[in-house]
This record gives structure tokens, C-alpha cells and sequence, in this order.
């Protein structure tokens, strides 16, 4: 594999490789079709087989991830900012493998890979800290002129297709999940096309971390080829592009009309590493409004005083 | 109901179910905790805390003076530099860590609070200790988040927090104080209370064990004399009080005339209104939970129950039920609903409101109910033919007593609700939503909870109107109190 992991020559012991597998309704599947493509690093080395997800893969992955929306939503907000939390530490934990992996994904440096995958964990920390917020800062009360309370609330849209961004193969994979599943959506990812492996290695954490199956789902394989069934799919609730480039973008904006998913465009990334700290549209991008109105009545023709 | 009904009812033994206690290690004795390090008060000087449900000893403290007071605000002053200058979601995680050591080490916790506070371990287990460490989740989340709470671009901390809580919930009012000081960049001095002052240690060992840079966090056990220098301290840029109106009024006057930043949390004597659709099994147990969680000594508590003329005997006839099984007794026994009173001092001052409570013609009752032979304690107790110019339906008494008031109309239920200094709390029970918010809108309170009572959340604002206080704890507005706007 890498010149990190696999030394025989040296301590003269064969390295076991892992099997690279989707992750899908909280298990580890292959594909459906059985078919997998060569990943390499970017100077042609082989790291790994991953799957090559087809159109079966992720119509499975959005019954997933239906069916895990109604308990995912239905948490509460400091439940779900605790689960974050763990997914923090549970990467913490596994830094060394993460960098090793973004290193051989992106051809980075180790120190540039560690600051990569710091920020990541660093991340989901600060999503962590949104779950039980955001719903303070972009809802509240509304002064209407009549006598009613009058309240409103950001809620989950439902099962976002996620296509991650192509380059940045971790720092940007988690900067675009965590705020999709932060607000209560569950999500089907798409892995960057080129760099999937950190993005099924993510899945393992996510895995034991406490995070309910189902909640993220992630496909590796050809961007196109599995983003198409997904931006047409009647039960996919809102589409993000990250990971599209102009001409797929279109395509899929066009398909995604179909039922008027929620579609957020690809951005323009300041730093292409994703490194910036975010704002909060990547969570209002996937938030309905819900406005509730209350008659207040009266206390009759007296009125009262204090 | 006669008494003989009541006992009737109320017979189901249980045996003992003891929380262990090994779960604690309580040392001899602790210092005061000033930069980082546990230290003996400069005058030498020591106080006993003892267990109010048996009076037994549990440990001897340092007691803060001035001296000590200033040496912690010097230490605060000093750690302020770096750790304001610290990127937000640098103090976030120092604070996500102490979250998480709380939720590991919360049943020691609760045993600890539990022994040296008097109430129910059911309590502190299921209660203060959840809401401790959800409180330091949830502004540890805030840290990093500032530019987003709607206080402008780049909102700043105003410096050394000068924090005085009370003994009802000790810890608690401690993540209440500590929490959003430490996420909007501040450092602390705080006082415990005299009575309980072991879990604010505890927490000092939580620090450590988090890594808090030394002086972020300063611990000053001691009496009134503390926390009067404590609020004077010059060098103090925020003072934050939890604990009696008197007390809360000095406070104002000291800190007058200064550029020194203040919210107070004070006293209460929230009405609890129950209208005649009210479900009644329901209401009555909010009205339990209103005044007889922690032995009625919260000072949101609903100690003056409202109750509709047409069903008040049927609300009183299931009330007093109710409190017959109640279960009054060793406050680390799970099954025990009604632990000890605080101390020798509250229970003095609740036995004596109640006896004027008599003396002035109200009507007395409580259940059939055995008191332990040693340690503090005050069986449930309720007042009926109460009137609004009795003491027991003005004054605080912060204690398991209940007065019982009748209105015909919702107006009059709001008159009277409204029909005292304070403002901190309300109960509304009535099946009608529309009710609910006509009622809500005209009460002077700063919390309404309707069709429950006594609800706490890191994420809701909690703070009085009138002379229950001003300023919030809690929520997106507890971050204004630690901040420069």
C-alpha cells in the first residue's frame, strides 16, 4: 500500500490491507453490482480498490436514509450535538490514520495532512455547538398585529444527496456532512471521485460514534453516474452540488426540479482546502421555516391591571 | 378529606434503596482555590460544612477573607489576558471537556451535592447534575459562535466576573455563572455558598483535570463577608448574584456609581393558577413539583397556588392525597421525594413563617409524616384560607410550604398573581391554549410555564421581572450579562 503502512522489508511482516466497503443504513456493504475501481495517489500508486457504486446503491442508500430521518429529527437538538461531540472524539482517536490517509489521498505533506484533519475535527466541534442554536438565531417570535402568538421555527428539509467536494477529500468531505445532519437531515454522500477512501474511513467512525444508522450514507464511485438517480429521486428532499462541476451541476439542478428539491449550487471555495471558518448557510440551505399561530383570546371587556 | 383519609392512603412501605456513598472520596479538608492551586485562607481561618440530613460533619474548608478575595481577583486578572485572546473554539473545547467530565463523573457528583445540600439524590441524579453539564455544553458551543448571537461583529468579554450563588443548587448555579463567563472570553471568582461549599471544589479538580489555564477559574469559599468583598473588589468588571432580594439590594447599592456590569437573580413567590378545566391529576402534580421540589427552597417555586373557587375542594381533596405519599427521609434512599431543609438557620426562619401563617388565621395542614431524629427537616405543609394580605401569600419563605388563594375570573387570577414585588415565575393550568397566552401576556413574570412547572433548559432564558432581579441566565441572552454591549 503506502510506504507508511506496508514495510516487509523492514520489520519483516506483511501488512493486512482493508477492504474499502460503502456505508449504508449503519452497515458496510459492497456494491450490489460487485464492481469496484483502482484508487491511486496522485502519483498513479495504487492505495486501494473501492467501490464503484451503481444506481441500485444509492436508491438503497436514500431508504436508509428515509427511514433514519424520523428518529434523527425527531432527537433532541442536545442529543444530536452530543453525538457530533463523539464523532469528534472518536476522530480524534483515529487522527493518525486520517492523516496518513488524506496524505497518500492528496499528495500533502504529513503536517499539511495533520492541519487538514485537525480542522476537520475541530469542525464537527463547531457543528456540534449549532444543533441546540440555530434555532435561536434564524427562528424566534414574530410581533404579528392581531392578537395571536406567532412562532417560528427552522426544521429539517429531509434526506439530502450530498456530492462532496472533489478535492478536498476530508476537510471538505466533513464540512459539507456536518451541517446537512447537524439540523436533523439525514444525508447520502457521494465520496470525491478520485479520493474516496478518507470518506469510507469516515463511515467507520461515524459507525461507532453513537450516530443512529441511516443518518449519513456514503457511495463511492463515479460522481455522474450515482449523483443522476439521486438529484431525480421523489424521495430525496434537497440536493447539495460541492462536488459537481458546471456541466453536472446544470444537469442535475434541471433533474432536481422535479420534485423542487432544495438545491445549494457549487461555491465558490476561498480557500480550495476548505479551511475557512464556515457561516451558517450550509444549515439554512437545508432548513424549512414553520411559522405556528396561536389565538392569545382575551381576558374580557375589563382587562386587568398591574 | 379528613386526616383519616389521608392516612388511609398513604401507607405503602418501602424498603430502603441507599445510593451508595463510596462513589465519593471527601477529603478532610479543602483550601480555597486561587490560580490553579488549593490554599489556606491568609488569616488561617476554617469553617465546618455538615450534612443537613444528619448533622454530621463532612469536611473543614478554608474561609475566604479579603485578603483571599483580592489574591483571586489578582489571579483573574492575570489569566484574562491570554485566555480572552484565546480563538473562540480554543475555549470552546475547553469547555466541551468539562462538559464531559461532569457527565463522567456525575453520579459522584450527585452522591456529593446530595450530602452536603440535604436534597433527594433523586434529584440532584435526574436533575442538577444532567442540567450542570448540559449547561456547559451548551455555551461551550457558543465560544466559537459569538459574531452569530446578534450582539454585533465581534462582541467582547468585559473581564474578571465577580459570581456569588446560593446553597439550593449548588452546582448548578455555579454552571450557570461559570458557563457563558468562560465562552465569552471572561475569567471568574466565585463564591460558593457557606453551607455547600464541596461540589465548587470538586469542580476546581474538574478544571485540572480539563487543563483550564490556571487562574481562568478562582474558587473562594466563605460567608457574606467574602462575597461583600468580592462585589466591591475594584478590579472586578462584572458581578453576577443568585440568592435573596436583601442581599440582591445591597448588592445594586454597592456596585452603584462604578462602571461594574450587574444582573441579579433574586427571590420569588410565584403563583401557580389553576383553572377549573385544568386536568386536575395533572396540575396536581405540578403543584408538587411547584413547591415541594427541593424542599421548596427554589426561588422560582410556586408557592402560592391560585386555584378557581368551583374546584377548589376537589383540587385540595387530591392535592393532599397526593402529598400523603410522599416520601420524606434519608436524602440518598432513591425512593426518598422530600430531603432535608438546608440548615439549622432555614429551617428556623421557615418554622417561623409558618407559625405566623397560624398565628394570622390561615389554616394549617400537613400530612401524617415522621421526621428523622437528627439533621433539619420540615414535613410538606399547606395553607388554606389564605389571604393576599397574609404574610405567608407575601413573603418568600423558600421552604415546603404551600398557600392556597381562590379567584373566580381570570382577571382576578392575574391581579393576584401579579400582586407582589416579585416576578420570577408563574404556572398556568388550564386546557384552553387561547387562555394560556391571554394569561401569559398579562402575568409580570419572567417565566410562565403552563401545563408544567419548574422546566429548566440551558437553551431558555431564566430571570425575573421586578424584584426578583434583572438580567437572563441561560440561552442565546445569557451571553449579553459576560459581554461589552
Amino acid at each position: 500500500m503506502s510506504e507508511m503502512s506496508d514495510k516487509p522489508e523492514k520489520t519483516g511482516r506483511l501488512s493486512v490491507f482493508k477492504t474499502y466497503k460503502l456505508y449504508v443504513g449503519g452497515k458496510f456493504p459492497r456494491s450490489e453490482s460487485g464492481r469496484v475501481y483502482e484508487v491511486t495517489d496522485p502519483k498513479g500508486d495504487w492505495l486501494a480498490n473501492a467501490p464503484l457504486s451503481s444506481r441500485k446503491d444509492a436508491r438503497d442508500a436514500v431508504v436508509a436514509a428515509r427511514k433514519a430521518f424520523g428518529a434523527w429529527s425527531g432527537a433532541t437538538a442536545y442529543n444530536r450535538g452530543q453525538i457530533l461531540y463523539r464523532v469528534a472524539e472518536m476522530l480524534e482517536g483515529r487522527r493518525e490514520q486520517f492523516v496518513r490517509e488524506v496524505a497518500e489521498a492528496e499528495g500533502l505533506s504529513k503536517s499539511k495532512a495533520a492541519a487538514q484533519v485537525d480542522a476537520a475535527i475541530d469542525r464537527w466541534v463547531w457543528y456540534a455547538g449549532w444543533t441546540d442554536k440555530i434555532a435561536q438565531v434564524v427562528g424566534g417570535g414574530n410581533p404579528v398585529a392581531g392578537p395571536f402568538f406567532n412562532l417560528s421555527s427552522p426544521e429539517p428539509t429531509g434526506v439530502v444527496a450530498v456530492l462532496a467536494p472533489q478535492e478536498s477529500s476530508f476537510l471538505g468531505l466533513v464540512s459539507v456532512i456536518a451541517p446537512v445532519i447537524a439540523t436533523g437531515n439525514t444525508a447520502v454522500v457521494i465520496a470525491s471521485e478520485k479520493s474516496p477512501l478518507p470518506a469510507l474511513s469516515l463511515g467507520e467512525v461515524l459507525a461507532t460514534s453513537d450516530l443512529p444508522g441511516g443518518v449519513v450514507n456514503v457511495l463511492s464511485g463515479r460522481t455522474a453516474e450515482i449523483a443522476a438517480p439521486l438529484a431525480a429521486h421523489m424521495d430525496v428532499n434537497a440536493i447539495d452540488l460541492a462536488g459537481a462541476d458546471e456541466t453536472l451541476a446544470k444537469e442535475l439542478e434541471i433533474a432536481a426540479a422535479d420534485n423542487l428539491k432544495r438545491v445549494l449550487r457549487p461555491q465558490p471555495v476561498d480557500d480550495a482546502d476548505w479551511s475557512a471558518a464556515p457561516g451558517i448557510d450550509r444549515m439554512t440551505a437545508f432548513l424549512e421555516t414553520k411559522t405556528v399561530w396561536h389565538p392569545t383570546g382575551s381576558l374580557g371587556a375589563s382587562g386587568s391591571s398591574y | 378529606m379528613t386526616m383519616e383519609n389521608a392516612h388511609a392512603t398513604a401507607a405503602f412501605e418501602y424498603a430502603p434503596a441507599p445510593e451508595s456513598r463510596s462513589v465519593v472520596d471527601i477529603a478532610p479538608s479543602y483550601g480555597l482555590f486561587i490560580d490553579g492551586e488549593f490554599a489556606e485562607a491568609a488569616d488561617g481561618k476554617v469553617f465546618k460544612t455538615v450534612s443537613p440530613s444528619t448533622e454530621e460533619v463532612l469536611s473543614e474548608v478554608a474561609q475566604a477573607g479579603e485578603a483571599d478575595v483580592d489574591r483571586a481577583v489578582r489571579a483573574a486578572r492575570k489569566a484574562f489576558g491570554k485566555w480572552s485572546a484565546l480563538p473562540g473554539s480554543e475555549r470552546a473545547k475547553y469547555l466541551f471537556r468539562i462538559a464531559r467530565i461532569i457527565q463522567e463523573r456525575s453520579r459522584e457528583l450527585a452522591v456529593l451535592e446530595t450530602l452536603d445540600n440535604g436534597k433527594p439524590i433523586k434529584e440532584t441524579r435526574d436533575a442538577d447534575l444532567p442540567l450542570v453539564a448540559a449547561h456547559f455544553f451548551y455555551y461551550a458551543g457558543w465560544a466559537d459562535k459569538l459574531e452569530h448571537a446578534g450582539f454585533g461583529a465581534a462582541p467582547r468579554p468585559l473581564g474578571v466576573a465577580g459570581q456569588v450563588i446560593p446553597w439550593n443548587f449548588p452546582l448548578l448555579m455555579l454552571a450557570w455563572k461559570i458557563a457563558p463567563a468562560l465562552a465569552t472570553g471572561n475569567t471568574v471568582v466565585l463564591k460558593p455558598a457557606e453551607t455547600t461549599p464541596l461540589s465548587a471544589l470538586f469542580f476546581a479538580d474538574i478544571c485540572r483535570q480539563a487543563g483550564l489555564p490556571k487562574g481562568v477559574v478562582n474558587i473562594v469559599p466563605g460567608y457574606g463577608d467574602a462575597g461583600a468583598a468580592l462585589v466591591a473588589h475594584p478590579d472586578v468588571n462584572k458581578v453576577a448574584f443568585t440568592g435573596s432580594t436583601a442581599v440582591g439590594k445591597e448588592i445594586a447599592r454597592t456596585v452603584a456609581g462604578t462602571r461594574k456590569k450587574l444582573t441579579l437573580e433574586l427571590g420569588g413567590k410565584g403563583a401557580n393558577i389553576v383553572f377549573d378545566d385544568a386536568p386536575i391529576d395533572q396540575a396536581v402534580e405540578g403543584i408538587v413539583t411547584g413547591i415541594f421540589f427541593n424542599q421548596g427552597q427554589v426561588c422560582c417555586a410556586g408557592s402560592r397556588l391560585l386555584v378557581q373557587e368551583s374546584v377548589h375542594d376537589e383540587l385540595l381533596d387530591a392535592l393532599k392525597r397526593r402529598l400523603s405519599t410522599l416520601r420524606l427521609g434519608d436524602p440518598l434512599d432513591k425512593n426518598t421525594d422530600i430531603g432535608a431543609i438546608n440548615s439549622a438557620e432555614q429551617l428556623a426562619r421557615i418554622t417561623a413563617l409558618a407559625e405566623q401563617g397560624e398565628a394570622e388565621g390561615a389554616e394549617r395542614w400537613s400530612p401524617a409524616c415522621e421526621l428523622p431524629a437528627s439533621g433539619y427537616w420540615f414535613a410538606p405543609t399547606l395553607f388554606t384560607n389564605v389571604t393576599q394580605a397574609h404574610t405567608i401569600a407575601r413573603d418568600e419563605i423558600f421552604g415546603p410550604v404551600l398557600s392556597v388563594l381562590t379567584f373566580r375570573t381570570p382577571d382576578e387570577a392575574v391581579a393576584k398573581a401579579n400582586n407582589t414585588p416579585y416576578g420570577l415565575s408563574a404556572g398556568i393550568w388550564t386546557e384552553k391554549g387561547s387562555r394560556i397566552l391571554a394569561v401569559a401576556n398579562k402575568l409580570r413574570a419572567g417565566v410562565i410555564w403552563s401545563n408544567t412547572f419548574n422546566k429548566f433548559d440551558p437553551t431558555s432564558p431564566f430571570g425575573g421581572y421586578k424584584e426578583s432581579g434583572f438580567g437572563r441566565e441561560g440561552g442565546r441572552h445569557g451571553l449579553e450579562a459576560y459581554l461589552d454591549v
